[in-house]
């Protein structure tokens, strides 16, 4: 078995790396905000997985913490939490994107081959065994970041947010082979608190428009 | 290792920023913060007097503070200066905590006692760290602690929207003049690229970035002095704040603005040219008149003091620029004759104007009126408060024996030395601004005579002024401790000017006490007894003579013979308060004088208004021909900038995501 991984350890990462992607097109055409949710944990776990790998092709024993606390901050307390939300919030019904699908995956597509482009000279210089992986990364950060753009709800919003951290963290192992710990934990610890405020954003903009969409915001510009 | 006044200072004010820091163990406890910490606090206030004091007559110490950045220490420096006005700083800040300690009850403040505490010394703390700052770095800290802790200050009541608007105002001010005093040490530097104080005194600007340094910390230290044209916040800060806070923003603040001044211009830029003087002059005297005439209109206590503060000011300005005018050409001994007159008038204002605003606490507490037009009468049921604010309006309306005649005589004094000057034009013109001091000083009478008078004399003008009640022990004491320095200050001349001596000796060359002393104890002479020499204790001495022969006289030959009849009244059956005059019937001539210096908006009711009301208000036309052109096109400005702000979540992202893959692409 660990001959095995030690054998195809690349190829599996980049199995793993274009899984996330497959994800993140996901999560751009899902409208089912629980699914959303779903397809969040599930590339997280994929990070995990990653991660691992990773940690076993360099030895850099403290990627194993970076891939615990993947786990359990983003395959379980995070889509708990979320899950919770909408349980209390009461917003399991789908989502209407602001444009259609079939439109925002081709703007995806581009984005992808933009991202592609775009890290080639930065992944020369990166490790060899990972060298792919960057452009999936900035490409699953691009499209998370689509992802927010084209959500009027509030809570894929957030999802898309923290899938936008995945990906970043993605990059980081995928080009230096993880961050430092200290700024691995502050990220995660950032992301912990940004959701739980938001958790409270989610129930304030209820009580007030009735709704979470976003778009009743509008209504707080200045005439 | 001995402990350096500087030290003692440091360590003072921390012991201010702990008291503030007290006040939240017990943030609503009032006996705990008004009759424990404030009282502390006044004590730390008479220790750093004690301290600053001893420090005058010491050689400078500096040293380097374990706080700030890494690599970016705080320096820290006392000198002859800092320490005169950390003298006034002390000796004043303890008067009004221990008024304050009287003041702050129950249900009158919107904010929390223990913040209230807590703004109050860290402004307390910032202005004692400001006073002893040696780096750029280190004075802006503590300068706009300073401006933020006293923005607190002044809304401390921010329930109501002006008051909230006057905030706002003050803040507004405070921050574009930091912006101009943060620009003047950027000139001060000289490329150097140290913010020390040491560098910027080894490097000698050229004319043109010291005349730069010099017109920035004029309109940044303007600005929180209060001199024209941003004196706006003045007059709208100080009738919003609590008493003592006005007393301490207009007695201490105004004067840490001074301070900068001094600072800058004799110290950091060290060598200053003869023209500068002439603009701080015209703008000292511009405020100077521009402050009592709008004094002389107002009917709010408050409001009253507050242009009387910008008088004063302006007075300090003039001073100061005749001293660059004496230092640009030379004038040694003349050049500190005015920078003397230009700090004996700092200590003073500082003792009466707090004096005379927290007398206006004690009659707002206890009236809970400070509309000049609803009091009166006073003097019979607050004879504590009268009797000490009568002291505060002698020396502010500047009589002889107290404190205020002897710096404006100085200044007098020192304007009337100027046909020395070797330049044609400014020898004809510096004499007309002795007439404007002078016309000042009159009008500063006036003034005065209006506010006592319709305060405290004549009949009450509301029955409810009845049954009011003097002010308490606490109150009392600080008000007594204050009127006490005015007296001092105007009795002993001799020992202060020895004390600023120290001062003006090492930014001047010169000192003035020098031939004061060679004419006796007695006498206070500027320049030489020939010329003009002046004795407060002999007045005194005199004029309680004159009063008791004449009290003895009346007494002696004159009662017993009396016959008590109905007074002539007029053909009025009786006198009520109505019939006397009020304070816009008192201040009508010199609102009928300057006319076209106001903007005069009145409500004239039509002749058949069965219940006609008559309005008029006096206002500043600067705010209409300076403040709002300015305001209308800033908003112009920023209405074409708002086409980005469309309120949608979608659209912000947008924003950010076009300019993330911009800066890829551009990147790359």
């Amino acid at each position: 078995m660990l001959h095995f991984l030690s054998l195809h350890a690349a190829e599996l990462i980049n199995l793993c790396a274009s899984l996330i992607l497959l994800i993140a097109f996901a999560m751009l055409a899902q409208r089912k905000i629980l699914a959303l949710i779903n397809l969040f944990a599930a590339q997280g776990l994929m990070l995990c997985v990653s991660t691992v790998l990773v940690a076993f092709v360099s030895g850099q024993a403290h990627l194993y913490w970076s891939a615990l606390l993947t786990l359990v901050l983003k395959v379980l307390l995070l889509p708990w939490i979320l899950h919770r939300l909408i349980r209390k919030l009461n917003v399991k019904w789908d989502v209407e994107t602001l444009f259609n699908v079939s439109t925002t995956m081709i703007v995806g597509i581009v984005l992808v081959i933009l991202a592609f482009n775009l890290v080639q000279p930065v992944s020369q210089l990166a490790g060899a065994v990972t060298k792919s992986t960057l452009g999936i990364a900035l490409a699953s950060v691009l499209l998370a970041f689509l992802m927010m753009i084209t959500r009027s709800k509030a809570v894929p919003q957030v999802v898309g947010f923290l899938a936008m951290e995945n990906g970043l963290v993605l990059a980081a192992t995928g080009a230096t082979h993880g961050m430092p710990m200290v700024i691995e934990f502050g990220i995660a610890l950032d992301v912990l608190v940004g959701v739980l405020i938001l958790g409270v954003f989610f129930f304030q903009i209820r009580e007030r428009f009735d709704s979470l969409d976003t778009r009743h915001l509008e209504k707080l510009k200045e005439t | 290792m001995s402990l350096t006044s500087l030290d003692a200072t440091l360590w003072l004010a921390f012991v201010w920023l702990a008291i503030g820091g007290a006040g939240f163990l017990a943030p609503r406890n009032y006996f705990y913060i008004a009759r424990v910490l404030f009282p502390l606090g006044a004590l730390v206030g008479l220790l750093l007097a004690g301290v600053a004091l001893d420090a005058v007559f010491h050689e400078p110490v500096s040293r380097v503070l374990p706080l700030g950045l890494p690599d970016l220490p705080f320096h820290a420096r006392m000198d002859a200066l800092s320490a005169f006005f950390l003298l006034l700083t002390g000796s004043v800040a303890a008067g009004i905590s221990v008024f304050a300690g009287g003041y702050f009850r129950h249900g009158e403040q919107g904010t929390l006692p223990g913040l209230l505490c807590f703004y109050y010394h860290v402004f307390l703390a910032s202005m004692a760290l400001v006073l002893v700052a040696d780096d750029a770095y280190f004075f802006m800290v503590a300068w706009e602690s300073m401006a933020l802790s006293s923005f607190f200050l002044v809304t401390t009541d921010h329930r109501h929207a002006e008051i909230r608007r006057a905030g706002y105002l003050y803040l507004l001010i405070a921050h574009v003049g930091a912006m101009a005093i943060l620009m003047c040490f950027g000139a001060l530097q000289g490329g150097t690229g140290s913010y020390q104080f040491d560098a910027m005194r080894a490097v000698q600007p050229g004319p043109v970035w010291g005349t730069v340094a010099f017109l920035l910390a004029l309109f940044g230290f303007g600005a929180k002095a209060g001199l024209l044209p941003l004196h706006v916040w003045l007059p709208e800060a100080h009738p919003a704040a609590p008493s003592p806070v006005s007393a301490l923003m207009s007695a201490v603040m105004l004067k840490t603005a001074v301070y900068g001044l001094l600072r800058v211009t004799f110290d950091l830029i060290g060598s200053p040219v003869w023209w500068w003087g002439v603009i701080a002059l015209s703008i000292g005297l511009a405020s100077a008149l521009f402050g009592i005439v709008f004094a002389a209109v107002q009917t709010d206590m408050k409001r009253l003091l507050a242009y009387s503060s910008i008088e004063n000011i302006g007075l300090i300005a003039s001073g100061f620029g005749l001293t660059i005018l004496f230092r640009g050409f030379s004038m040694g001994p003349l050049a500190a004759l005015a920078l003397t007159a230009t700090l004996y008038h700092c200590i003073n204002h500082a003792f009466f104007k707090s004096l005379l605003f927290l007398a206006t606490g004690s009659v707002l507490h206890s009236t809970k009126e400070r509309s000049l037009g609803k009091l009166g009468g006073l003097i019979h049921r607050m004879p504590w408060v009268a009797w000490l604010s009568l002291v505060g309006t002698l020396a502010i309306a500047g009589l002889p024996p107290l404190n205020g005649f002897v710096s404006e005589w100085l200044l007098l004094q020192a304007f009337l030395f100027t046909p020395g000057l070797p330049h044609a034009y400014l020898n004809m013109l510096v004499p007309v601004a002795a007439g404007l001091i002078a016309l000042t000083a009159a009008l500063s009478g006036y003034v005065m005579v209006k506010f006592y008078g319709v305060v405290f004399l004549g009949q009450p003008r509301e029955a409810k002024l009845a049954e009011v009640q003097d002010a308490g022990l606490w109150k009392r004491a600080g008000l007594l401790w204050l009127a006490g320095g005015c007296v001092a200050l105007g009795l002993f001349p001799l020992t202060v000017i020895g004390l600023i001596d120290e001062v003006t000796r090492p930014l001047t060359g010169f000192g003035i006490a020098g031939q004061s002393a060679a004419s006796g104890w007695l006498y206070l002479v500027p320049i030489s007894a020939e010329r003009a020499s002046y004795s407060p204790l002999l007045f005194l001495l005199v004029t309680s003579l004159l009063i008791a022969i004449a009290w003895l006289g009346v007494r002696l030959f004159y009662h017993g013979r009396m016959r008590r009849s109905a007074a002539w009244d007029c053909g009025f059956p009786y006198l009520d308060s109505r019939m006397q005059d009020t304070a816009q019937g008192f201040g009508q001539p010199v609102r009928q004088v300057f006319e076209q210096y106001f903007r005069v908006e009145q409500t004239v009711p039509s002749p058949f208004d069965p219940k006609p009301r008559y309005a008029e208000t006096a206002s500043d036309p600067l705010w209409h021909w300076l403040y709002l052109p300015f305001a209308r096109g800033i908003m112009r400005a920023t209405g074409l900038v708002t086409v980005l702000q469309r309120g949608r979540i979608s659209v912000y992202l947008i924003y950010s995501f076009v300019t993330l893959l911009a800066l890829l692409l551009f990147v790359r």
